[in-house]
Parts: structure tokens; sequence; C-alpha cells
């Protein structure tokens, strides 16, 4: 589902003009593309600058033949004119013909590259994004994150394949018609110049103007959207309140303001173009008359070729003046995309330059063999029994039995500094206990469980893994001994089987469907119409909530981590599914360290150890029996007398 | 389907008319320059007074003006026009969807109607902007340039029997090709987005597997897939320019040679210089006119697919309409099903409701339970009319629910839907939407009916507090008791809880249904729940089994005649704490 964007032109001053801080990252995606195809680029930009020289030499050649026409017509000698005039025009088809191979070659290269270059900067920026903490996705709204990859690579796109080849061409073409205008006439030149800076004020003027608009349109737009999303959510709720009037109104009014910058936005746009094609008219009248004036009364030419000022100069001067004007237009339109492009670089290296979750873990988990003594081997089959392998400053390396003993030690903790989530709060999970946390929202139950695997880095005190300071761990090792069931399941797009392989990739058919049937997903896996192989999407819509859960824990069966984390969730399922689901986390409970977050106060019964969570601090301790009996927090909350959430 | 579009385009029609006309004026001009110009070059060439270059320079500095002033309203009307279109379209369609009963929004999915309006409005935006400056012009442009170009060039023109035909063909190959196979590209693209949604949503999962590595690996997968297919429709499309240029090159050689054997050979006469410069000029016109005709043709087919998605959100059919001569008064709370039959399509196979025979009184307190599936929501639905039985007839105050004035019947029929939503806006804000005219004293008095004011109390801004898009900022028991307080607000006479109560704690669901036994005993009262609890002290309460009722009575009665009742409230009262589901969320 697409999500608003309302913040998608973030980056971008306000007043439309480019910053600094923009033309850098427009300077470090020519660079990235340079250094993407070193033999590729440098051979377009070649055949683009070939292409627009032997699309303003021919001006010359023309120029020559045509003054070649009037020399012989009157004579009428064709057959003699043909000896001259044939050899140049084949001349001129020759460099034609390398031109259209020149172009040929570029536009493919091009093609080749724009998609080239996205696709990798796709990958760069979602490769970079895996690496992020999970903070980043926690503080950054989804839909400003997924515009990343489809608005601002858009713009890219725009910019690669058209803007920055026509800007290479038209200043190619410019540079070459301007020295051959100077070799015909400096005067008619500098009169030619003073044109085309009116026309490049005019697209500064415009194309600025029309920039920010088009930024202030993009906004609007997010707004909209915004708006229409949450209405056609909530459509049915529209519906039962009769507030059917109320939302058009309030849509109209969105709607209208959207219309305003969108009007504006392309009004401006629209206008460059007439406006610099007209004041290329304008120009090319004006040497028309000068030139023919200059002719005229014979005013003494000033030029690099030191030929007199005559027509022969001044009628092919007005075609390149046509072509001049011509290209600075062409410019001026890819100026909107440029700075739209050159803020949606900016965004994209933005989320390129998070700085990555670190890891400076070195301990890592192996697979290892014992022998009867009781010595630890590492093995590289797999062996079912896992260590930590721990190399040690003096060169020596230990090996620790995974056994899945986790303790916090008076362990500090807040998501922003000075809001401390968490205080002094102490665990110690024997490995096969059953530790439960049971609070009201923002208790912190789920903080605890952040920091078991290092989604969060704690601020004091310490959290160990059979002995082992976490910190000391590599993350992928440490998130890989233990299991997890979020409250909030996500299953990816994929077949069933699929899904719960992710829990281990290299799980056979058989182990997979093993854990379903721990887990209780079995029985309705096989009624599905394609059993295990029935193709699951949009986060597996088509099965129900107890169903997505049931995969979810068979999931994280099949990974058969020592310690297992459960923020149990039943929403809106009935009794008996409920049932079924609680017998799948029972089962995949059975003989593992077991953090529980308790929603269900029927889980936390039968724990070694129930922590009542207040405000970051644990409360209470102790078994059920015990807690009943202490008549405290848990007693009332088991009654019924809190709100749990 | 053009017909329901342009229908939309009102108001803008002006806008839209001057943009034509003045970009044909445009036009016009534009064609006429070359002309004027080549007689220019000619004057100079052959060295006429001075004045005369004057002249023709002071009527080419006017058509600049003139065709600048063209330019230029064109450019504001366009702007107005495709803008303007756009918001009708798109207001249209917000209205439309107003106007949907819910069977008809189920047919559309939220996300889909979301592209609808956004995507795929601002490609038919474009591809009205480029109709109406181009299509006329490109055109125009190139029939009076052909003219032209025989008028100046005579048999030189024939280098266009050659050159249009080549290049249309080479367009229209390219264009062939080239759309089908962004078509594919486009949906591939949409699913790898979808994927990077997906990835981003379930980074939990993805980083407590650490499967960051295999992720990435999928991703690449995915993304070189579509690079290969992107790239090789790009290079079809690349193919325009080389064609475009062969043609170009063509035109100037031929017009280059022939033309001069024409002017040397006789002397001038047939063809002078200035005609071989304008040939060329038309030439390029000519062709660059063809260009953009097959931009649009291809412009057009690639927009063809969100007009369709727009039209059909236009021209579908409201299924509920009001009645010729609605009542418009609900006199009291009782319902009566007769026969009721449901299914939700006329082709579904199974019902999702039959024969279901039920006499509610008003002002009684009814339960009703079973398992999902079973169809409670789809019972009470049929009450504000929120669709149509298929058979049978449902009543409210004895007069059938299709004879009430929609609006009239949902004002009496308060109901609070199993998936609540709560808006952007302010608390306040949110509550009014049961009444607008609300008193505050009506607000809080519903609120503390609810249970909801202490908690709202409790915010420092109170009833001020900004709620977050999807009511993200509030937890499910508060919001699904905010949601119960803007039902109340209605003074409704029947009161529907659809599972409303799921996330409040056993405690304060029962001070929510003392409340209303206590202050609204005229309301009939109709609760959907999962917990025995919260339907136990019921007048009635009615077990749904797969689209049918099983049994009704009081808990005591239940207790003895239904088998599925006991069990479940066995399971519940046995089975753990009852305070475990106050906090699914």
């Amino acid at each position: 589902m697409k999500q608003p964007n309302a913040r998608r032109a973030k980056g971008v001053p306000m007043g439309g003009r480019p910053t600094g801080m923009t033309f850098k990252s427009l300077k470090r995606v020519i660079k990235m593309l340079f250094s993407f195809y070193p033999v590729m680029m440098p051979l377009t930009v070649v055949c683009i600058l070939f292409s627009s020289a032997t699309s303003a030499i021919p001006a010359i050649f023309m120029q020559n033949v045509i003054a070649e026409i009037e020399k012989w017509v009157d004579t009428g000698d064709w057959a003699s004119a043909k000896e001259i005039i044939v050899p140049r025009v084949l001349i001129l088809i020759g460099l034609y013909v390398l031109s259209i191979i020149a172009i040929t070659v570029y536009t493919q290269l091009m093609a080749y590259m724009t998609q080239g270059f996205l696709s990798k900067m796709r990958c760069a920026m979602f490769g970079g994004m895996q690496n992020l903490p999970i903070k980043y996705f926690d503080t950054n709204r989804h839909g400003d994150i997924m515009s990343h990859y489809t608005n601002d690579i858009d713009t890219l796109r725009q910019l690669v394949s058209q803007s920055l080849p026509s800007l290479i061409q038209a200043s190619a073409v410019v540079l070459c018609v301007f020295f051959i205008m100077l070799y015909y006439s400096v005067w008619l030149t500098l009169l030619v110049i003073a044109g085309v800076s009116v026309m490049l004020f005019v697209a500064g003027k415009f194309g600025g103007g029309s920039a920010k608009f088009f930024i202030r349109q993009q906004q609007s737009v997010g707004k909209a959207e915004g708006f229409i999303q949450e209405m056609m959510n909530g459509q049915k709720v529209v519906k039962v309140f009769c507030h059917e009037e109320k939302s058009k109104a309030d849509f109209e009014k969105i709607n209208d303001a959207l219309y305003e910058d969108s009007f504006k936005a392309n009004a401006y746009a629209n206008c460059l173009g007439p406006i610099n094609m007209n004041i290329g008219n304008i120009v090319y009248v004006l040497i028309a008359t000068v030139g023919g004036l200059m002719v005229l009364s014979g005013v003494p030419n000033l030029s690099i070729s030191g030929k007199a000022l005559g027509v022969s100069i001044v009628v092919p001067f007005l075609s390149m003046t046509k072509q001049f004007s011509g290209n600075i237009n062409q410019v001026s339109q890819q100026i909107n995309s440029i700075v739209m492009a050159s803020a949606g670089a900016q965004r994209i290296f933005g989320l390129m330059d998070q700085k990555p979750e670190d890891d400076n873990g070195y301990v890592t988990l192996v697979n290892v063999k014992t022998d009867e003594s009781g010595n630890i081997t590492e093995s590289d089959n797999r062996t079912h029994k896992w260590a930590w392998k721990h190399p040690h400053s003096d060169g020596t390396t230990t090996y620790t039995l995974l056994q899945g003993d986790v303790t916090l030690d008076e362990v500090d903790f807040a998501y922003e500094e000075g809001k401390d989530v968490l205080h002094n709060v102490s665990v110690f999970a024997k490995p096969g206990q059953k530790v439960a946390f049971v609070g009201a929202t923002g208790a912190g139950k789920t903080t605890i469980t952040n920091l078991i695997n290092r989604f969060y880095d704690i601020a004091d005190g310490k959290i160990r893994y059979d002995g082992i300071n976490i910190n000391k761990i590599k993350k992928a090792d440490l998130r890989r001994s233990l299991g997890i069931v979020l409250q909030e399941t996500n299953l990816f797009t994929g077949t069933v089987m699929e899904n719960i392989r992710y829990g281990r990739l290299d799980a056979t058919d058989e182990e997979c469907m093993q854990a379903a049937e721990l887990a209780g997903a079995h029985d309705f896996i096989t009624r599905l119409p394609d059993g295990y192989e029935t193709q699951l999407s949009n986060n597996g819509s088509n099965l129900s909530q107890g169903q997505r859960q049931l995969i979810a824990i068979a999931r994280a069966a099949v990974a058969d981590p020592p310690v297992m984390i459960l923020d149990e969730a039943t929403s809106s399922i009935d009794t008996r599914t409920e049932a079924i689901v609680q017998k799948g986390m029972d089962a995949l409970m059975h003989g593992r360290t077991v953090f529980v977050i308790a929603h269900r106060l029927s889980t936390v019964k039968n724990s070694d150890v129930i922590m009542v969570l207040e405000k970051g601090r644990i409360i209470e301790r102790g078994t059920h029996d015990d807690l009943i009996a202490e008549k405290g927090t848990y007693y009332q909350l088991y009654t019924g007398a809190f709100e749990l959430e | 389907m053009i017909k329901t579009l342009t229908k939309c385009v009102r108001e803008y029609k002006l806008a839209t008319i001057l943009t034509v006309v003045f970009i044909s004026g445009e036009a016009i001009i534009e064609a006429i320059i070359p002309f004027i110009t080549a007689k220019l070059v000619n004057n100079i060439r052959a060295g006429v007074e001075m004045s005369e270059i004057l002249k023709l320079g002071g009527i080419l500095v006017l058509l600049a003006v003139l065709s600048l002033a063209c330019g230029g309203i064109a450019a504001y009307t366009c702007a107005k026009a495709s803008a303007g279109f756009a918001k009708n379209l798109r207001g249209d369609m917000f209205n439309k969807v107003q106007s949907y009963a819910f069977s008809n929004i189920d047919k559309f999915s939220s996300s889909s109607l979301v592209t609808r309006m956004t995507t795929d409005i601002s490609n038919v935006q474009m591809a009205f902007m480029m109709v109406i400056r181009i299509a006329i012009r490109a055109p125009m442009l190139l029939i009076f340039s052909i003219i032209m170009a025989y008028i100046m060039g005579g048999k030189l023109a024939t280098t266009f029997v050659v050159v249009i035909p080549f290049l249309t063909i080479g367009l229209l190959l390219v264009a062939k090709f080239a759309m089908p196979a962004f078509r594919r590209v486009f949906k591939k693209y949409d699913t790898l987005n979808e994927s990077i949604e997906e990835n981003v949503r379930a980074m939990r999962v993805v980083k407590g597997f650490s499967r960051e590595e295999y992720e990435k690996k999928k991703f690449e997968t995915a993304s070189e897939s579509i690079r290969k297919d992107f790239t090789k429709a790009e290079r079809i499309v690349a193919l325009n320019n080389p064609i475009m240029q062969i043609c170009v090159y063509f035109n100037m050689a031929f017009v280059l040679i022939v033309g001069s054997k024409m002017t040397i050979s006789s002397m001038g006469a047939t063809i002078d210089v200035g005609q071989i410069s304008a040939m060329l000029t038309y030439g390029m016109q000519i062709l660059m006119q063809l260009m953009m005709l097959s931009m649009i043709y291809v412009m057009l087919t690639m927009s063809s697919e969100s007009m369709k998605r727009i039209c059909e959100v236009l021209n579908e059919t409201p299924e509920l309409t009001n009645p010729q001569n609605p009542v418009m008064e609900v006199k009291n709370g009782a319902i009566e099903y007769k026969d009721v039959s449901f299914k939700y399509s006329n082709k579904a196979k199974k019902f999702a409701l039959s024969d279901i025979d039920l006499v509610i009184p008003s002002g009684s307190t009814v339960g009703i339970i079973g398992t999902t599936g079973s169809s409670k929501s789809t019972l009470v639905q049929l009450i504000p009319r929120l669709y149509d039985v298929t058979q049978g007839s449902v009543k409210v105050g004895g007069v059938d629910v299709r004879d009430y004035d929609v609006e009239t019947l949902r004002n009496s029929v308060a109901m609070v839907l199993q998936k609540n939503l709560l808006f952007s806006g302010t608390i306040n804000e949110n509550l009014r939407w049961g009444n607008e005219n609300a008193t505050e004293e009506e607000i809080v008095e519903a609120c503390k009916l609810s249970q909801a004011h202490e908690f709202v109390m409790g915010f420092s801004d109170g009833y001020e507090t900004k709620i977050e898009q999807g009511g993200t900022n509030v937890s499910g028991g508060q919001k699904q008791r905010l949601c119960i307080a803007r039902a109340l607000l209605k003074k409704p006479k029947i009161l529907i809880l659809d599972d409303s109560t799921s996330a409040v704690d056993t405690r304060t669901d029962a001070l929510i249904r003392a409340g209303f036994r206590k202050y609204i005993p005229d309301t009939t009262k109709i609760i959907i729940a999962q917990r025995i609890s919260s339907v136990q002290d019921a007048d009635m309460i009615i077990v749904m089994n797969n689209g049918a009722i099983e049994a009704v009575g009081t808990h005591d009665e239940l207790m003895k005649v239904s088998e599925s009742y006991r069990e479940v409230f066995e399971q519940q009262t046995y089975g753990g704490g009852d305070a475990d589901e106050a906090a699914e969320c």
C-alpha cells in the first residue's frame, strides 16, 4: 500500500534555488556514473560530442555548397558544377553516416547505462538499508523510505537518460557553433551572445520558478494522497456516520490547493518554451537586419577568417543563430528536471549515507563436536550442537557450549536521551527456564527483548549470554541463537514452504513440515489449495490472523534456537483458534529458555518467573502463586481490575 | 470511456478551447516565419534596399511577438485546463466513492482507489496536456509544412515521399514493440516496490533471523531481472533518435544535390537558393511533427490503462439508492428479520446468511457470539442497510430498512465497526463525527459513558489531543472506547458494537455495559463479542454458526441447551484468567 509522501520534497530549500548541497549530489551522481562504467561512459560522451560536432559542421559545408551554387547559377553549366558540388555533398553524406553511427551507439549505450545505473543505485540503497539499525525504521515513516525507491529514483532516471545527454550535446553544439560564428564575424557573434544571455536569464527566472512550484506541487500531492488514503481506508466508517458531505467538503479544499500549485508549476514550465523560442526568433531578425545593414553600409568585418562581411556570411550565420538558440532552449527545458533530480539524488544519498548498525562483535557461533571427556572441537558439519567461539587477545581460542543462559544485570536504557525507558532491570534466565514479562503499554516489556537481540544497545549495565557479554558477540550470530515471534506477524511473498524455511535456509522440506507440525500449523496448511506450495502475497492476506501466526511460529521452530522471544499477539481470533495457537506456542517453548511478553495471563501462569513491569522498573517478581499471594499489581491484573495493554 | 472523461472538463472548457485556438495561432505563425525568413534571406542576397529589409524584419519581429503572445497565453490556459481537468477528475472520483455502498467499496481495495486517484490521474493529466497542446498543433504544422514545401520546393518536395513513410513506419514499429515491453516492466516494477515495502515492514523479522544478506541477494536478482527488461524496452525506444536523424540527413543531402542541380541547370528559374534553405527548414519541421505525433501515440496508449481504471470508478453504479418516497423517521429500535438470506455477491455460491428469523424488541440488549466466519458481522450490517438482503426483509421500527431515507436510518442506527478507525485530527473533532453540533457537555457525557473521559483528561491536551493518522498514538482499548463515544453521540435508537470492546479489560467492559443499562435504556443494544462475559447478562444471546442461528436464549437457557455455548464458556472460565483478552491489540 502506498503511504503519503508529504515530506517527499524535504531537503530542497523552499526558495526553489538549488543550494551547494544539491549540486554536490549532482556531481556525485556523475562521478558514480563514470565509476560504474569507466569505458562506456567516456565512450558515450565521445559519441555525443562527435555527433554534436557533425551536426554543427554541415553548416559550413552547406554554406559552401550554397556559395558554389550561387557561383554557378548564372552559367547553367551543371556538368562542370557537378565536379565541385557532388564531392562536397558526398563528404557531407560521409559525415552524416558517421554521425548516425555515433548517435546509434550513444543512444543504445545510454539506454543500457541508465537502467544499469538505476539498478545499481537501487541495490546500493537496499543493501545499505539492510545494514541500518532498527532505530532507522522505527523513526522514519515507511512511506518516506519507500519514496526513495519510487519518486527519487524516477527523478534520477529522467536525469541520466535525458537531461545529461541533452546537456552535453547542447553544450557541444553551442561551443562548436560559437567558434564557427567567431570564424565568420565577431560583431554578429556578440549580438547573438547578447540575445542568448537574455534567453538564459529568462530560463533561470522561469525555470527556477517552475522548479519551486513543482516542488510545492509534490508536497500538495503528498497531502492529497495522505487524505485520500485515510478516507479510502475509513470509507466504511464514513458511510456509517453519514459523513460523506463533510469529507467531500474537506477534500475540495485540499484538491483546490493542489490545483493551484499544479496550475502554477505547469504554467511556468509551459511558458519557457514559447518565450525562448521567440527570443530566438527576434535575435534571428536582428542578425538579419543588422547583418544586412552592415553588408550594405560596408562596415569592416572582424573575424577569425578575415573574410569581408558579405551575403555568403550573413546567410549561414542566420541558420547558425537558429541552431544556437535552439540548443540553448533545449538546455533551459532541462533545468526543471535537473533541479528535481539533484533534490532526489540528495535524498537518495541521505539514505545511502546513513550510518550502518555497528557490529564490533568477534565471538561467533560454530558447530561443534564433544568427545567423552567433554572436549569441544569445531566441526564443519551440522552437528546440532553449537558453541561460542571466543578468540582472546593472547591468541588462544576458547569454546563455550551454547546453552541459553541469559542474564541482564542492572540494565538502564533510553530511546531518547533523558527519557529513560528501563531502570536498573535485572533478569536471570537459566537454560530451559520460562521468564514472563507483564505490564501496561509503555512499561518496557518489548524494550527488554529489543535489547537482548541488540536491536538497540543498552546505556548502562550488562547483558550476558552463556556468560559472554553480548556486545562481544557478532550480531548475526547472536540473533541466530535467538528465535523471535513478534506481535505483528510479517510474512513474505512466496510459498508457505518458503516462508517457513526463512527460519533456516538449509532446512529440508521434511524439517519444515515437522516444524509446522510442532507449531500446529500442518493441518490447516495441508487443507490450503496448494498445501505447502500455496502462494502467499500481501503479508499473507489470504490467511486468517491465527493462521499467519501459526506460520510465524513454525518459522521460528525450524530455526530451532536455544532461546525464544515470544511477543505474543491474540487479536480478534476466536477462542477455538486461540487455543490452537496457544498449543503451538507451548510446543515451541518446550525445553528452551523463553522470554514471553504475556498478554495472556494463562501463558504466564506456568512460567518459572514472572516479572511485573511498571514504568521501566520491575515492581514484582516471582511465580504465579507467589504473586497471587502477594495481592499486588499482578493479582489485580489477574482478576481483571486493570487494563493490560 | 473518452466521453466519461471529457465530461469532467466542465468549467475549464473555455481554457481548453482557448488553448487549442492559441496553439493553432502559434502554429500558423510558426509556419509563416520561415516563409518570410526565406524572403528576407533572398532580399539580403539580392542586395535590395535597406528599407525593404527593415520592413520584412519588422514583420518578423511582429510575428515573433504575436507568436510569443499566443504561446504565452496558450501555456497559461493549457496549465489551467489540464490542472483543472485533473482537479475535476479527482473531485468526481472522490465524490463518487462517497456515494458507494459497502458492496461497491468491497469491490475496489482501498490502495487501488488511492492509486487511481493519484498516479492514474497524473498520467491522464499529462496526456490531456499533450493532447491539447500537441495533438492539434502537430498535424496542423505537418499539413501546413507539407503544403508550403510543395509550393516552395516543387519537385524537391518529392523527398518527403520517401522520408515520411520511412519515418512513420519506423516510429510506429518502435512504438509497437516498445509499448508491451514497457507495460510488462511497469508491472514488474510495481512488484519490486511492493517487495521493498514488505522488507521495510518486516525489518524486525529480517534482522531477527539475520537474513540481511539473503534479502540483498533476493533483491539483486529481482532488480537485475528488471534491469534486463527495462534495458530491452529502452533500447527499442532509443532507436527513435537514429531513425529520425537518418531522415533529417537524407532530406538535407537530397535537397542539396538535387536542389543544386535543378538550380544551376535551370539558371535559377525553377528554384532559387532561398527556396533551398526554406526546403531544409520545412523538411525539419515536418519530421519534428511526425516525431511529436508518435510521442503522443505512445503517451495515449500508455495512459489508456489509467483512463480505463479511472472510468471504472466513475462508472460504477452505487448499489444502494434512496427509495422514491422515503420514510424520514425511525419510530423505535425494534428489529425484525424475516426469512432473511444474504450473499455478498450474486455470483457467490454460498449464502453468508440463510433463513434468519428474529425479533428484537426495542430497548433490549442482545449479545451475539460465534466463531470467526460465522457471519456475526454480516447479520448486524443489514440493520443500518450497509448491505441489502438477498431474500426476505429486515425491519427497523416496523418499517423495511429499504423504505427509509438512508441517512435517517443510519443516524438512528449507530454502529461501531469491527475494523474501526479514528482520523487524523483532535479527539474532539473525531468525536464530532457522531454529531457535529454536540455541546461540550454532550461530548463529555458520551465519553464518560464509554469510560473514555478519564484517560482523555489524562492527556496533557485533553480533548484537543491530536490523533495521528490511523490512531496510532492511542492504545487499542482507548481507540475502541473513543469509537464507542463517537457512536453514542449520535443518540441512536439502535447501537451496534461489533467486537468493539475486545481490547478493553473486563472491568471497564462491565462498566460500559452498566452505563448503557442505566443511561440509554430505550436504545436497542446489540453486542458482538468473543468474550462470554460481555454478553452474559444480555436479554437475549444469539449463537451463530456458519451463517445460521444455532441457538437463541438467555445465558442460563443456553448453558442448558447449547453445547457449543457451554464449551466456549467453560474454555474461557477455566482456561485462564479473563484479563488475558484485555490486552489483545
